[in-house]
């Protein structure tokens, strides 16, 4: 059973076509890795499932739900889906614990005590449960990626979508968030991760998604897709990113 | 500051020794000075509470029509430059004197001057604290937005706990600004004849055919009570600054 359902999705950015008739079915649980050059339409894929970007044509149902502009849809998907931004974009005039805790108690209505307990287990999580009163600022890059997954775990998703979580980070910070995000992949969430760390993808995806151009090019089984590359542009792909 | 005030002083006392100046009106040590001296800081109840009344209502006024002028939809951006463009153009004095004497013909309401006063200026400033909360929220990141929708806050909430508390510490130098420009604006409401700092010292003026000494008084009042203004942002500032560190 599906829990995300993209058909024939086209997203234009006026003349221009940064999704052409891509069609990508995810079920609940499945941990799928995308990748591709710069500008082949990663973000816009994964942003269109969380409607930061509403799609032209096509169909996107996510848990049954259809993304369309009618509001009550909309809210019916309200905390289904977390994303994981590449600059963190954490809320620099909260502490930590407020970060975590603004959507619990906003939108899903949990009291004050509730929304912190949850905010603490989260931060445990992450392992970083000391800095529950910092600022956003006052943490290093990998500490801040890990504030943002906790807030996103916060919300319970069912899916979390992870847009290039490590792009930003200086090479020693990288390991303790995919670190992070490999725990998460072993409780069952479903996850979509833009990332071009092949190692994270070999270990932790049950399918890999290689876009071009707005197009997916490839898709299947790490194993079998690093192996025996079927398109030549995801094996010059595979090529150039492992030689870097 | 300390230095330009010992400046401004010394400069006074000088040309306090010419003999066209005669200081006696307004000298704290003789009774009649002292009363004078009096009379005029009584204008200062008026110059601050109207002042901050205003800028209070401007500032909820001009968010409201900031926002709209964020607005995807044409119509609501259209509504907020309208209103910036027409409000913006008009002098105060004018507003004054149209609030406190064209409103009731056209309108039947009467204002008192105080009120008429509040109204018109804080009308006219509501434009410019529009355009300033449209700058100040358009200078928050997008990612900001997004993130705050991927944690499913709706419209009311991204604004309230997300934006403007951002945006708000940004624009305090500039709301500043206009808190300083109401406070001087607010001696032209003098003209309808409320009681507040220029009023007193007119009327005074008239009383003691003491133009020069009375009025150099009247600036060193706007003077002292925009300094305080000036070191109250400032401080406000600071502690903001220091509650995210
Ligand atoms: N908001 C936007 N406006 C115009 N063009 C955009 C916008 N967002 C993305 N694009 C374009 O769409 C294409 C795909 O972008 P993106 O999905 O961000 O690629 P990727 O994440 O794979 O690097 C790029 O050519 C980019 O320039
Ligand atoms: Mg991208």
């Amino acid at each position: 059973m599906s829990i995300i359902s993209m058909r024939n999705v086209s997203k234009f950015f006026g003349e221009f076509q940064a999704l052409k008739d891509v069609s990508l079915n995810v079920i609940a649980g499945e941990r799928v890795v995308v990748c591709g050059p710069s500008g082949s339409g990663k973000s816009t894929l994964i942003r269109c499932i969380n409607r930061l970007e509403a799609h032209e044509f096509g169909e996107i149902i996510v848990d049954g739900t259809a993304l369309t502009d009618a509001p009550a849809d909309l809210d019916k998907i309200c905390g289904t889906v977390g994303m994981v931004f590449q600059q963190f974009n954490l809320f620099p005039h909260l502490t930590v614990m407020d970060n975590l805790c603004l959507g619990p108690r906003r939108v899903l209505g949990l009291s004050d005590a509730e929304a912190r307990a949850r905010a603490m287990s989260h931060l445990e999580r992450v392992q970083i449960p000391d800095q529950a009163n910092k600022f956003p600022r006052q943490l290093s890059g990998g500490q801040q990626q890990r504030v943002a997954i906790a807030r996103s775990l916060c919300m319970e998703p069912r899916i979390l979508l992870f847009d290039e979580p490590t792009s930003a980070l200086d090479p020693e910070m990288i390991t303790e968030v995919l670190d992070v995000m490999t725990e998460l992949a072993s409780t069952g969430i479903t996850m979509i991760v833009v990332t071009h760390e092949m190692g994270f993808a070999r270990r932790v995806a049950d399918r890999m998604v290689f876009m071009d151009k707005g197009e997916i090019v490839e898709i299947g089984a790490p194993e079998d897709v690093f192996t025996a590359p079927k398109s030549r542009r995801f094996a010059a792909f595979i090529k150039q990113i492992l030689n870097h | 500051m300390k230095r330009f005030l010992i400046l401004t002083t010394a400069l006074l006392l000088l040309s306090g020794c010419s003999s066209n100046w005669g200081w006696y009106v307004v000298d704290p040590t003789t009774k009649n000075g002292w009363i004078n001296l009096k009379f005029m800081a009584s204008g200062a109840y008026y110059t601050i509470i109207m002042s901050l009344t205003a800028i209070l209502i401007s500032v909820v006024v001009g968010l409201l029509v900031a926002l709209p002028g964020l607005s995807k939809k044409r119509g609501w951006r259209m509504f907020n430059r309208t209103y910036v463009e027409i409000v913006r153009a008009v002098p105060i004095l004018v507003l004054i004197l149209w609030v406190y004497y064209g409103l009731p013909a056209l309108s039947g309401i009467t204002l008192n001057v105080f009120w008429a006063g509040v109204l018109a200026l804080a009308l006219s400033d509501s434009a410019f604290q529009a355009e300033i909360f449209r700058a100040g929220i358009q200078s928050i990141a997008r990612g900001q937005y997004e993130a705050a929708q991927s944690i499913s806050l709706n419209y009311r909430d991204t604004m309230r706990y997300v934006i403007l508390p951002q945006a708000i510490r940004r624009i305090l130098p500039a709301l500043g600004n206009q808190l300083v420009y109401m406070m001087k604006m607010s001696s032209l409401v003098s003209i309808i004849g409320l009681q507040e700092l220029t009023r007193k010292a007119n009327e005074l003026v008239v009383s003691e055919y003491r133009p020069l000494e009375i009025y150099t008084v009247l600036v060193l009042e706007y003077l002292v009570l925009i300094l305080i203004v000036s070191a109250g942002v400032r401080w406000l500032e600071r502690r903001l600054k220091a509650s995210e560190t």
